[in-house]
Order: C-alpha cells, then structure tokens, then sequence
C-alpha cells in the first residue's frame, strides 16, 4: 500500500492531476521558455530540483513553523533554493543560463512550487512531500517539453539543436512557422494538450 | 500551539530561518565565484573568435565548439587595449584587467549621455572609455584586424556584439551578437551565421568616409558593398543594427580612435600601398601622438 502511494504521488501529476493542464499553474514560464528542447529541459530539472527540495525542507520543519507567517517561511526557503540554482547553471550551464535569463529566477514566483509547499508540505511528512515535489516537477517538465517539442520542429526545423527539416534559408524546403517560436503558440498547444488530456480522461471536465 | 504563534517566537524562527537561508544562499555565490567569472571571460573570448573569424579560419567551427585549450591558444592572438572614445588616445591610467565597460555605463562620471538623431542608438549613455581587442599574426607584430565591441536598442533588448574590421579599417571582417532578447526566429536570427557571413567584405565606410553600412530592408541589391539582406519579420531589429553599427562607426562612437589608428597601421607599414587610395582620410593628418 505504501509503495502504491509513492507511485501515485510521483506520477499522478504527471498526466492525472498536471500542475499546468489541470490546474493551470505555472503557465507564465511555460510560454517563456519552451522555443527550444534544451531550454526546457533545463528549465524542467531546475523545477523539479526546486519544488522536490523546498517541499523537502517545509515539510521538515512545519512543525515549527508559526501559521502568521507561514507564506512567507515557504518564500525564503523557495527563493534561497532558486537563486543555488541560478548559480549552479551560471558556473555549470553557462550558455543555457544565458539563454534562460530571468526565467531562472522567476522559478521563485512559479505557483506550482509555493502550491505544493503550501498544500503538501504542510500537511505530509518530509518523504513523500520530496516525492511530491518531484511528481509535481516531471508534470511541469513533461507538458514543457511536449510544447518545446512542437515549437522547436515546426518553428525552427528542429530539435536539441539538430536540424530534422532542412529550412529554406539554409537551401533546403522546409519554410518554419514563425507563429510557433511566439509566446501565443504555447497557450494554442496547451490548449491542444488539455484538450487531448480531457478527451482521454472525461472525470477532468469541470461542471459547466 | 499557544506558544507557537507568540511574537517572540514567530520572530525567533524568522531570524533562525534568515541566518540558515543566507549562508546557503552566499556560500554558493562564493563557492562558485570564480568558476562564473571564468566562464565569463572564456564566454567573451569565444564571441571575439567569432567575430574576427579566427575560430572559423583555424578550425572550422565556430568558437561555441572549440576546446578551452583551443581557445587559449587562438586567444593568444589576441591583445587587449583601453581606449579613451573621445580622443581616440590608448588610456593607460584604468586597469586593463578590472575595468568592465558595462559597468562604467552606469557611472556617471564614467560614461556620457548619447545625443545624436542621426544615428538612434536606444541608449541612453555610453562608457567614456571602450576595450578594444587587436588580433595579430603569431610571430608578427602588425596589426591584422581590430575587434570593436558594439551595441544598441533592437526591438525588444539591447543587443551586444562584436564588430571585426580588417587593418584597413574599412572592411568589415566579421560581425556578431553575443548577447540580446530579440523573438527566435525572427529578430533572434542576427544569430544565424549564413547571414552574419555576409558582413564579411562588406565595407563599413562610404566614399566620403561617412558610415554606410546598413541591413537593406529586403533582400540587398546584388553587388551593393554597404547593405546586407534584411530579416524578414525584423524591421525593427534590422534598423536597431543599422542604427548601432553607424553610430559606433561615427564620430560619436570610434571614429577619432579608427583614424589615430590608421596612423598607427600606416606608420607601423610604410612600405605597404595603402589599399584604398580614399583622399577623404588622407586629408585628416595628424601628427602621430
């Protein structure tokens, strides 16, 4: 029983309750960061690091922590966790942090990880609130990807970088929807997502 | 639970939580210092072997690709100067290896404020003195390129990059952007190396030693030895680089410094046949420094 309960925890949210497609938490860096395959997936582990360990570390000491200003405990343990990260890809991930940007730092404003700290954490114990953090991560990151995966083929003939549709500014045929590397592709290809999710699992669509 | 929301406490576990958080927070700045400013300094290396083609000529890859031995080796090459923008004079007095130019735009009495309509830079200030990059042949002392860096409003972001000229200081070697938020794809295709390739030869100045070069809106007129192709969906990127370039390459921006060295190249060579018998630059004579 135990171990079914990790397995719903860590993968629940990937498809059945997703942070984004059911939620729709976390859409602002989604839109941002997903033109490119490598950019997302950097982007992804990044979340799934800092929701797994601010979970963690909330979970560890809600105990202690006084109810007046829980919110903003959950903030400093979030925000000191983002900016390690931001640091790490600066001296690690140089030429990706650069193309991140901001969005690294702005991990720290991501409802999904002050949701799960403040509606997990809180509550469960430090193990399966880790789990959580990550199920909840692997959700972020596979919707992420999904949407970098369209965006980045039909935008740019691509993926990681590897040109798949030779684009005819570089003599070959493919001529690239420019729509796709805009912030507005992401929202139609989310809605697509949510669109398929909910096709396949009826029990989402909210009473009208 | 009483005890738990008294203020006492609440303010205690603030403090602790504080103290916990910022030492993780600084130690990790601190621990990682130096290698972040390593990758910022080998990060610049490679965009000055882009610029200048060195990384393209010697191995066949952009400088992205390249080792970090590659890179110091190549980078030898290259040397370092501080120039005083105004009088076009080497600056001796800052130090070669602190000075940040991005840093001294936003000192005032480290930078000057840009008023010029006939080139719209976007910026508001530019540094007072620029650092300059020359590359050399190994084993021979004559200047084979100077590297420029540049920037300027685009349509969304300042765009930073690098501007190669060859010793005549007049043809254009190499140029590219390191740095800038313009959309993938379309304002963001500054990037794509089939069209920073064709800045290579084109020629920065005019006839009457004005900045001439431009990005043409449309495809360039075939021959045209100013205008590159524009960007299709750019227009507004496409004139922030125009914009930037002429204004780095005019009075306001390198101009007096390009013509100090000139003299510099012509004195250092004066065996060797100018390769443009342009009478404009001839008639600014000054005595070298």
């Amino acid at each position: 029983m135990a171990s079914s309960k990790v397995k719903d925890v860590l993968f629940g949210p990937v498809v059945d309750n997703n942070p984004i497609a059911l939620q729709i938490l976390g859409i602002c860096s989604a839109l941002a960061v997903t033109t490119k395959m490598e950019t997302s997936v950097v982007m992804a582990v990044a979340v799934v690091f800092v929701t797994a360990f601010s979970n963690l570390a909330v979970s560890a000491i809600r105990h202690y922590i006084p109810s007046s200003i829980r919110i903003i405990v959950q903030m400093v343990v979030i925000a000191s966790l983002v900016i390690v990260v931001d640091q790490l890809l600066k001296a690690y991930f140089f030429d990706i942090s650069k193309q991140l940007s901001v969005f690294v730092g702005l991990i720290i404003t991501n409802c999904i990880v002050m949701g799960r700290a403040e509606g997990f954490a809180m509550k469960n114990t430090p193990g399966i609130s880790f789990i959580d953090g990550i199920g909840n991560g692997l959700g972020y990151g596979f919707v992420l990807l999904t949407v970098a995966f369209f965006r980045e083929l039909f935008g740019s003939g691509s993926l990681f970088g590897i040109e798949l549709l030779p684009l005819t500014r570089n003599g070959g045929w493919y001529n690239p929807n420019n729509l796709m590397l805009l912030p507005p592709s992401a929202f139609f290809l989310i809605g697509f997502m949510i669109w398929a999710i909910r096709a396949f699992k009826p029990e989402q669509i909210e009473e009208a | 639970m009483q005890q738990r929301d008294s203020v006492f406490y609440t303010i205690a576990v603030a403090t602790v939580l504080c103290v916990v958080c910022s030492l993780a927070v600084s130690s990790a700045a601190v621990a990682l210092r130096p290698r972040q400013e390593e990758n910022k300094r080998l990060d610049r290396q490679r965009n000055i072997l882009d610029a200048s083609g060195l990384a393209m000529g010697e191995f066949g890859i952009s400088a992205g690709k390249l080792t970090r031995k590659q890179i110091d080796e190549l980078y030898s090459r290259v040397s370092e100067e501080l120039v005083d923008l105004e009088t076009g004079q080497y600056n001796t007095d800052l130090d070669k290896k602190e000075y940040d130019p991005r840093e001294a735009v936003d000192k005032l009495d480290m930078s000057i404020a840009i008023e010029n309509p006939e080139f719209d830079l976007g910026e508001q200030r530019r540094e007072k003195v620029a650092r300059v990059f020359f590359v050399k042949k190994p084993g021979d002392d004559r200047i084979q390129q100077v590297v420029l860096p540049i920037y300027g409003k685009g349509l969304w972001s300042t765009l930073y990059g690098y501007l190669a000229l060859k010793s005549d200081l007049e043809t254009i070697e190499g140029l590219t952007f390191y740095e800038h938020g313009e959309t993938p794809g379309l304002g963001g295709e500054v990037d794509n190396p089939s069209w920073k390739a064709q800045w290579v030869g084109q020629k920065l100045f005019n006839e009457q030693g004005e900045p001439a070069a431009m990005v043409f809106k449309g495809p360039a007129p075939p021959g045209d030895p100013y205008a590159v192709d524009g960007l299709s969906g750019a227009t507004i990127t496409c004139r922030g680089v125009t914009n930037l370039i002429r204004y780095w390459a005019s009075d306001d921006g390198y101009g007096s410094f390009l013509d100090k060295l000139k003299d510099q190249i012509a004195a250092a060579a004066p065996d060797n046949d100018s390769p443009n018998n342009d009478s404009t630059n001839n008639d600014s004579n000054e005595e070298d420094k």
